[in-house]
C-alpha cells in the first residue's frame, strides 16, 4: 500500500514564527510544578498533554459538557476554557488528587456504591463538579431553583440536579448520580 | 455486584483511548469539507507547512493509497471527490494539538461546487428501494391483503410521523493513537469492537490480521457510533506512517457531526385498521429515510412493526434517498426506536379512536406467535410487563380524558407504550485460564462501552467455574484476546457470555480430568456451532414504558416528571448495572422525544447545531424520577444464562411513551420530533 | 487557535495603554475567558495580543453613597449572584445571573465579559459560513435559514442575531450603568442602551469603542415596594440559552402599577426594554388584562422571521404570566 510513496507536497516546515511560550507555576493536586506552556494551551491541555493527568476529560473543548471540571482555587471551573498562562501561580486539585491514599473520597466513594456511572468518561468532571458544588452549598450560594434566594438551600434532589446541570452524562447515569450526591451532601 | 472497573473509572486511573501514554506522538488535526459536493480543485497548503511545530499535511495528492471496502467512508483521502460538507479532505500533523488545529485553518483548498440536495421529503424523486435494511432484514414485506383489509376496517388510523436526525454523541469524542512497528500497526482506539475494527482496518490497510492490533481497555460510551470504524482511524493510521512516529488523533465534537454516524432522519406512514373493539385486521408501516452517496445504510425502522401485533393483513417498506449528507449509521436501537415511536403513538390514536385503554387494546391484539413468520416466541411477557407497569404506575386512577388534568400553569398527562427488542446472538470466541494460586484469567473480544460487560462476564465465569468474582480477572478490549463480536445489537452478553460459559466449563473438565497439572491450564470455546445448532424461535425482550409530564401553557415546555419501564429481558444477571443501562435508555428516548434534533443547513448542507450547547442531550435537570424493574421471565431457548440483551430496549417505546403522555396532557398529537415549545405554543396559543 | 502574546495588566491605565499599542481587531482583554476562549477555537475571534484584566483590582461588590451597588467588571459572575448586597437589594439580578450557564462557568465567567458575550446565532459560530457579524458583507444566512431561536425586535437585513445574556437583561430591567475606560478617558453608558441593534453595523456589539474597557456596574437603589422576577423558557431544564426571557420590575399602588419596568431575552440583538409596554402601563389598573394589553402593544411592531413567530405568543405570554404573579 505504501509503494506509491509521498508525491506532491514537501512534508518539511519551511519557516516558523517564535512560538508563544510562557514560564508558569501552577500547584497541582499539592505538587508544585514549574511548567513552560504554549500561551494557547488551557489547563485541561497541560493536565493531560504535559503532565499526563489524564483523568479531567475533554468532551467538547467548548464549556458544554463539563467533562473537564476541575477545582481550581476550590471551586469548580471548566478547565478547558481556562487558558494556563492566565492561571499562573494557582491551586488546582484535580479527580487524581482527591482520594487520601487508598481511601476514597466520600462523593467517589458514593458515587461507586449508587453507581453513578456508566462509561465513566463523564465520571471524574462530575465527582469533581459535585465536590465544589457542595462547597457552594455550604456555603448558602442560591441557584435558580433555592425558593427564597436569600435563605439558606437544602440540597433536595431538585437542588442537586439544578446545580449538577453543567456536567452532561449521556449514558443517563443521572439518577444514581444524584443520589450519590445526596449521601455526601448528608 | 459493583460496577468492576468503578473505582478506577472515580479515581481518573482509566485510560480511554487518546489517553494512552505515548511521549512521542505527534498530533493529527481533521480539515473536514466546506462544500456539500463537488471536487477539489487545488489545494494550497504552503502557509500550514510554514506554521510552526508543523510535520506534515496530508491530502488526496500525496496520502498512501489504501484498499477498497465495503465501506467506502474508509477510503480516505483517495479522491479529489466531496460527497458531504465535513468529509475529510486534509489531515494536518503538528508537535502539538494547538499547532495542528491552528495549522489545519492554513490549508487553503478550493473546490468546483456541484450543488447539493440535502432534504428529505416523502415525495423526493431520488427514492428508491434498498435490497435489504440493516443488517440484512428484507426490505418490505406483505401478509393477507392489506389495502382490502384496511378500506374494510371500522375504524382506521392514518398518520404520519417524522423523527429529527440525531447523534449519538458519547461523551468521549471518537479518538485513535495509531503506531507503527515493523509494518505492523497498533491502534489505541475508542472501539466497540476491537476484534471487528482490526479486521476492517487489516483490510482498508492491506495488512495481515496479525499485523494489526487494536487495544480499547475504556470506551467512554458509543451507543453504535463506535461499532464500526470511521474514517479517522484510517487517516490515524496513514498519518503515523506518513510521519514515522505515533499520531494521536481526535474529533472534535464538532467534526462528530460529520463523520461518526447518526440516526436517520424518517417519515412514517403507520396505518392501523380495527373493528370497534380495537382488534386490528391490517397494519401498515412505510418508511422514508435518508442515507449519503458514499456508503449505503438503510434503517430498519419498520422491522418491530413485523412482530409486535397480530393482524392477519400487514405490510411494510422501506425507501431510501441517497442524499448529499453526512452517512448515517447505527445510533442505539437502529429501526426499533424510531419505528416504535411510530408504531405506538399509532397505536394509541387506535385506542382513542375506539375508546379503549390503551393497555387493553394492545392486550386485545397479542400474536400467539411471530405474526409474519409463524415462528414461536421463545418467550413473549408484554402484556405482563403492560401490567405490572400499570399497578406500578396508578394506571387505573388515570382519566382518560385528554386534556383534563391541570395544576395551575401546568397540563398534565400520562402515557404508555410498548417495547422491544430483538435478542439477538453472535459467534464468539473465549478462553479460560486456571493460574497459580487458585486463580483464573478469562479473556474475550469483547469491549465495555459503559454496559457493564467486564463485571457481568467476571460474574458469569466465577458462576460456572464455582469460585469467587474475586478469583477471576477478566480481560477484554484487545484484538489479541479471542474473536468476539462488537458491543451491539444488544447481543454483547449473550454473545460473549455463552463463550466465557463454554470456556470455563472446559477449564472446569480439563482440570478435574487433572490435565496440565504443571502450571498454568488453559481450555477455549467458540459458540459458532452452537449456534448453528439453535432451534427456529423468534427471540425477542419485550417492555412497558410509562411516562408522566408536565406542559406549561404559557411557554409550552415539556418537562417529563415521571417516568416507568418495565421489562421482561430474560435473566437479568446483575441489578444494578441492568438498571443503570435501562435508565440511560429511557432518558435518551425521552429527550428523544422532547429535545434532541440535528437541523440539517439546507443552503450549506451540513448539520448546524452541531455542539452541546446547540445540540441538546438532556442535562441533570431535565431527568424527573425513572424507575426501572422488570418481570420474571425464564427462557431455556437462549444462552446458557437465560438472558436477554438490554442495551437498547429502554429506548424503544420511551418517545412514544412520552409523545402519548404529551397528547393526554394537552389533547393534541404532536407527530413530529422533538416535541418542541414553539410546536406545542402553536397549538396552545395566547390567553390559556 | 491564533498563537498570541500574554500579557497581565496591573490596573485599568495599563491595560488600556497595552490594547491601543495594537490594531483593534489583534487584541482583546481577557476575563475568564468562558466566551474569549471558545469563539478563538472556533477561529472566530484571532487576537494576537490577549490583556488579561482580572487583577486590576475591581473583583468587588460595594454600597454607594446614594444607597446602589457598584459592582466591578471582573467580579465572577457566582460571586455576583451569592452577594448578600445583590440578594438583597436586586434579587432580580442574581436570579438572572444564577439562570445562565452552569456552575463552574459562573465561577469564571466575569461580569464585564457577560456584558460582551456574543451571539450564539450558529452562521456566527461557523467560520466557513458567511456572517455579516463576524465578516461584515459577507451576508446573513440566517435570515432565510435557520432562524428559529433569532430575533423578532429590532433586527436589520444585515444581521437577525440576538444577545444571548441573562445578566443583561436584568441589569437593563435595574436601569445599571456600564463603566469605561478608554483612551478618551472615562464614561458612564447607561443600560439600557449600552448594547447595539445591528443596523447596517452588525459587527459592533455595543457603543464600546477600540481599547475602551468596562471597569464596573452600578446600580441605582432599589425601588421601594417594588418586586421582581426572572422568567426564562428554554428547551431544556437548565443550560441552555433561552429562546425567550423576561425581568420584570412592578410597584403597585392602590391597585395601580405605579412603577414598572421590564426586559426581553432572546428576542433582540441587545436586551430589549419593553418601554412602550412600561408606557402603557404606569398609572393603569394592574392586572392582567392590562398586562396583556401592554404585551400586545410592546410587540406591535415585532418583524418575526419565517419559523420565529412563536416567539410573539411566547413573549407576550411571559409578560402577561410574570406581571399577573408580581401582583399583589
Amino acid at each position: 500500500m505504501f509503494g506509491s510513496g509521498l508525491c506532491g507536497l514537501p512534508l518539511t516546515p519551511v519557516t516558523s514564527e517564535p512560538t508563544q511560550v510562557a514560564h508558569i507555576t501552577l500547584i497541582v493536586n499539592d505538587e508544585e510544578l514549574r511548567l513552560s506552556v504554549d500561551t494557547r494551551s488551557s489547563l485541561l491541555d497541560v493536565l493531560r498533554e504535559q503532565l499526563g493527568l489524564t483523568g479531567s476529560k475533554r468532551g467538547c473543548d467548548h464549556g458544554q459538557c463539563g467533562a473537564c471540571t476541575v477545582l481550581l482555587e476550590g471551586r469548580r471551573a471548566n478547565s478547558c476554557l481556562a487558558l494556563a498562562v492566565a492561571h499562573d501561580g494557582a491551586r488546582l486539585t484535580t479527580i487524581e488528587g482527591l482520594a487520601d491514599g487508598d481511601e476514597l473520597h466520600p462523593v467517589q466513594a458514593a458515587f461507586v456504591e449508587h453507581d453513578g456511572l456508566q462509561c465513566g468518561y463523564c465520571t471524574p468532571g462530575q465527582i469533581c463538579s459535585a465536590v465544589g458544588m457542595l462547597g457552594e452549598l455550604a456555603a448558602g450560594w442560591p441557584s435558580a431553583v433555592t425558593p427564597e434566594l436569600e435563605d439558606a438551600p437544602y440540597p433536595s434532589r431538585e437542588e442537586i440536579s439544578e446545580r449538577m446541570s453543567g456536567n452532561i452524562c449521556r449514558c443517563g447515569a443521572y439518577p444514581g448520580i444524584v443520589a450519590a450526591i445526596e449521601e455526601s451532601a448528608r | 455486584m459493583q460496577r468492576i472497573e468503578a473505582r478506577e473509572k472515580v479515581t481518573g486511573a482509566a485510560r480511554y483511548a487518546y489517553e494512552h501514554p505515548r511521549e512521542d506522538a505527534a498530533y493529527g488535526w481533521i480539515v473536514g469539507a466546506t462544500i456539500a459536493r463537488g471536487e477539489i480543485i487545488s489545494i494550497d497548503a504552503a502557509q500550514a507547512l510554514a506554521a510552526p511545530g508543523l510535520i506534515a499535511v496530508l491530502t488526496h495528492e500525496n496520502a498512501p493509497e489504501v484498499h477498497p471496502v465495503a465501506d467506502h467512508e474508509l477510503a480516505v483521502l483517495q479522491s479529489p471527490a466531496v460527497a458531504y460538507r465535513g468529509e475529510i479532505v486534509a489531515a494536518v500533523v503538528a508537535e502539538s494539538a494547538e499547532a495542528a488545529r491552528e495549522a489545519a485553518t492554513l490549508v487553503r483548498i478550493d473546490y468546483a461546487e456541484s450543488g447539493h440536495d440535502v432534504l428529505l421529503r416523502a415525495d423526493h424523486p431520488k427514492l428508491y428501494k434498498p435490497d435489504v435494511v440493516n443488517p440484512s432484514f428484507p426490505t418490505d414485506t406483505a401478509v393477507g391483503d392489506f389495502d382490502a383489509a384496511f378500506g374494510d376496517a371500522d375504524v382506521q388510523v392514518d398518520v404520519t410521523y417524522t423523527t429529527a436526525a440525531t447523534h449519538n454523541n458519547p461523551m468521549e469524542p471518537h479518538a485513535t493513537i495509531a503506531v507503527w512497528e515493523a509494518g505492523a500497526v497498533t491502534l489505541y482506539d475508542s472501539t466497540q469492537g476491537a476484534p471487528a475494527a482490526r479486521d476492517t482496518i487489516a483490510d482498508v490497510l492491506g495488512l495481515e490480521r496479525s499485523q494489526v492490533r487494536v487495544i480499547s481497555p475504556h470506551v467512554g460510551g458509543g451507543f453504535g457510533s463506535k461499532g464500526t470504524p470511521r474514517p479517522h482511524v484510517v487517516l490515524a493510521a496513514l498519518c503515523a506512517k506518513v510521519c514515522g512516529r505515533p499520531v494521536k488523533l481526535a474529533v472534535t465534537r464538532q467534526q462528530m457531526f460529520d463523520i461518526t454516524g447518526y440516526r436517520t432522519p424518517t417519515i412514517q406512514r403507520l396505518r392501523l385498521g380495527s373493528d370497534r373493539e380495537g382488534r386490528m385486521s391490517a397494519i401498515g408501516h412505510d418508511v422514508v429515510e435518508q442515507t449519503s452517496t458514499v456508503r449505503e445504510f438503510a434503517e430498519q425502522t419498520a422491522t418491530a412493526t413485523r412482530i409486535m401485533y397480530a393482524a392477519p393483513n400487514r405490510r411494510t417498506s422501506h425507501r431510501l434517498a441517497a442524499l448529499d449528507v453526512p452517512t448515517p449509521s447505527w445510533m442505539r436501537a437502529p429501526g426499533e426506536c424510531p419505528g416504535m415511536f411510530a408504531l405506538e403513538s399509532a397505536i394509541d390514536e387506535l385506542a382513542s379512536a375506539c375508546g379503549v385503554d390503551p393497555i387493553e387494546l394492545r392486550a386485545r391484539n397479542e400474536p400467539d406467535a411471530d405474526p409474519e413468520t409463524g415462528k414461536p416466541f421463545s418467550s413473549r411477557n408484554l402484556v405482563a410487563c403492560l401490567q405490572e407497569g400499570a399497578a406500578r404506575f396508578g394506571w387505573a386512577e388515570r382519566d382518560p380524558t385528554p386534556a383534563a388534568r391541570r395544576e395551575g400553569r401546568w397540563l398534565i398527562g400520562t402515557g404508555v407504550a410498548a417495547s422491544t427488542y430483538p435478542a439477538y446472538q453472535r459467534p464468539s470466541g473465549a478462553f479460560a485460564r486456571a493460574k497459580p494460586g487458585g486463580r483464573f484469567e478469562v479473556g474475550v473480544g469483547a469491549a465495555d462501552i459503559g454496559t457493564g460487560a467486564r463485571t457481568v462476564l467476571t460474574q458469569i465465569a466465577a458462576d460456572t467455574l464455582g469460585v469467587d468474582t474475586d478469583a477471576v480477572e477478566v480481560r477484554i478490549g484487545d484484538s489479541a484476546l479471542p474473536t468476539a463480536p462488537v458491543a451491539g445489537g444488544s447481543a454483547g452478553t449473550a454473545s460473549w457470555g455463552s463463550a466465557v460459559v463454554g470456556a470455563c466449563r472446559a477449564l472446569s473438565l480439563a482440570l478435574e480430568e487433572g490435565s496440565g497439572a504443571e502450571g498454568e491450564v488453559q481450555a477455549t470455546y467458540d459458540t459458532g456451532p452452537d449456534l448453528e445448532a439453535r432451534a427456529d424461535y423468534a427471540r425477542h425482550a419485550f417492555g412497558a414504558q410509562f411516562a408522566e409530564v408536565r406542559v406549561d401553557v404559557d411557554s409550552g415546555e415539556v418537562r417529563l416528571a415521571r417516568m416507568l419501564g418495565v421489562f421482561a429481558a430474560g435473566r437479568i444477571l446483575n441489578p444494578l448495572t441492568a438498571r443503570s443501562q435501562l435508565i440511560g435508555g429511557m432518558t435518551m428516548g425521552f429527550s428523544m422525544a422532547l429535545l434532541e434534533e440535528s437541523s440539517m443547513d439546507t443552503e450549506f448542507g451540513n448539520f448546524l447545531n452541531h455542539d452541546l450547547a446547540q445540540y441538546h442531550v438532556p442535562v441533570n435537570a431535565d431527568v424527573g424520577d425513572i424507575e426501572v424493574a422488570w418481570v420474571d421471565e425464564h427462557d431455556e431457548h437462549l444462552n446458557p444464562m437465560g438472558s436477554k440483551g438490554i442495551g437498547e430496549i429502554g429506548i424503544v417505546g420511551a418517545a412514544a411513551a412520552v409523545a402519548n403522555a404529551v397528547f393526554h396532557a394537552t389533547g393534541t398529537r404532536f407527530r413530529d420530533l422533538p416535541i418542541r415549545p414553539d410546536r406545542v405554543l402553536a397549538t396552545l396559543g395566547e390567553d390559556l | 487557535m491564533r498563537p498570541f502574546a500574554y500579557q497581565r495588566a496591573q490596573d485599568a491605565a495599563g491595560a488600556v495603554a497595552a490594547a491601543q499599542a495594537h490594531a483593534a481587531e489583534d487584541v482583546r482583554y481577557l476575563g475568564g475567558g468562558t466566551n474569549l476562549v471558545d469563539l478563538m477555537r472556533l477561529g472566530v475571534e484571532r487576537p494576537a495580543h490577549l490583556i488579561d484584566v482580572t487583577r486590576l483590582g475591581n473583583d468587588r461588590i460595594e454600597e454607594t453613597d446614594d444607597g446602589g451597588l457598584r459592582i466591578g467588571a471582573a467580579v465572577t459572575n457566582a460571586e455576583l449572584a451569592a452577594n448578600f448586597l445583590v440578594l438583597r437589594d436586586h434579587p432580580l439580578l442574581a436570579d438572572a445571573v444564577l439562570h445562565g450557564a452552569s456552575g463552574q462557568l459562573r465561577n469564571l465567567a466575569t461580569v464585564g465579559g457577560n456584558l460582551l458575550q456574543r451571539t450564539r446565532c450558529p452562521y456566527f459560530q461557523d467560520v466557513t459560513k458567511p456572517c455579516n457579524k463576524r465578516r461584515p458583507g459577507s451576508g446573513c444566512p440566517a435570515r432565510e435559514g435557520e432562524h428559529r431561536n433569532l430575533a423578532i425586535l429590532g433586527h436589520s437585513g444585515a444581521c437577525v442575531a440576538t444577545n444571548p445574556s441573562d445578566m443583561s437583561v436584568a441589569l437593563a430591567a435595574l436601569n445599571a450603568s456600564i463603566h469605561v475606560t478608554g483612551p478618551a478617558g472615562e464614561r458612564v453608558i447607561p443600560m439600557p442602551g449600552f448594547h447595539r441593534l445591528p443596523g447596517d453595523e452588525p459587527e459592533r456589539d455595543t457603543l464600546l469603542a477600540p481599547a475602551e474597557l468596562i471597569t464596573a456596574v452600578t446600580l441605582p437603589p432599589p425601588i421601594s415596594g417594588a418586586r421582581t422576577a426572572y422568567r426564562k423558557v428554554r428547551e431544556r431544564s437548565s443550560y441552555a440559552f433561552a429562546l425567550v426571557s423576561v425581568g420584570a420590575v412592578l410597584a403597585v399602588e392602590d391597585g395601580r402599577v405605579s412603577e414598572v419596568r421590564i426586559a426581553l431575552g432572546g428576542v433582540a440583538h441587545a436586551p430589549w426594554r419593553a418601554e412602550r409596554a412600561e408606557t402603557e402601563l404606569l398609572g393603569e389598573p394592574a392586572g392582567e388584562e392590562a398586562f396583556a394589553a401592554a404585551a400586545d402593544a410592546e410587540l406591535e411592531d415585532a418583524q418575526p422571521l419565517r419559523d420565529n413567530v412563536y416567539k410573539l405568543t411566547l413573549a407576550h405570554n411571559l409578560i402577561t404570566r410574570t406581571l399577573t404573579e408580581l401582583c399583589p
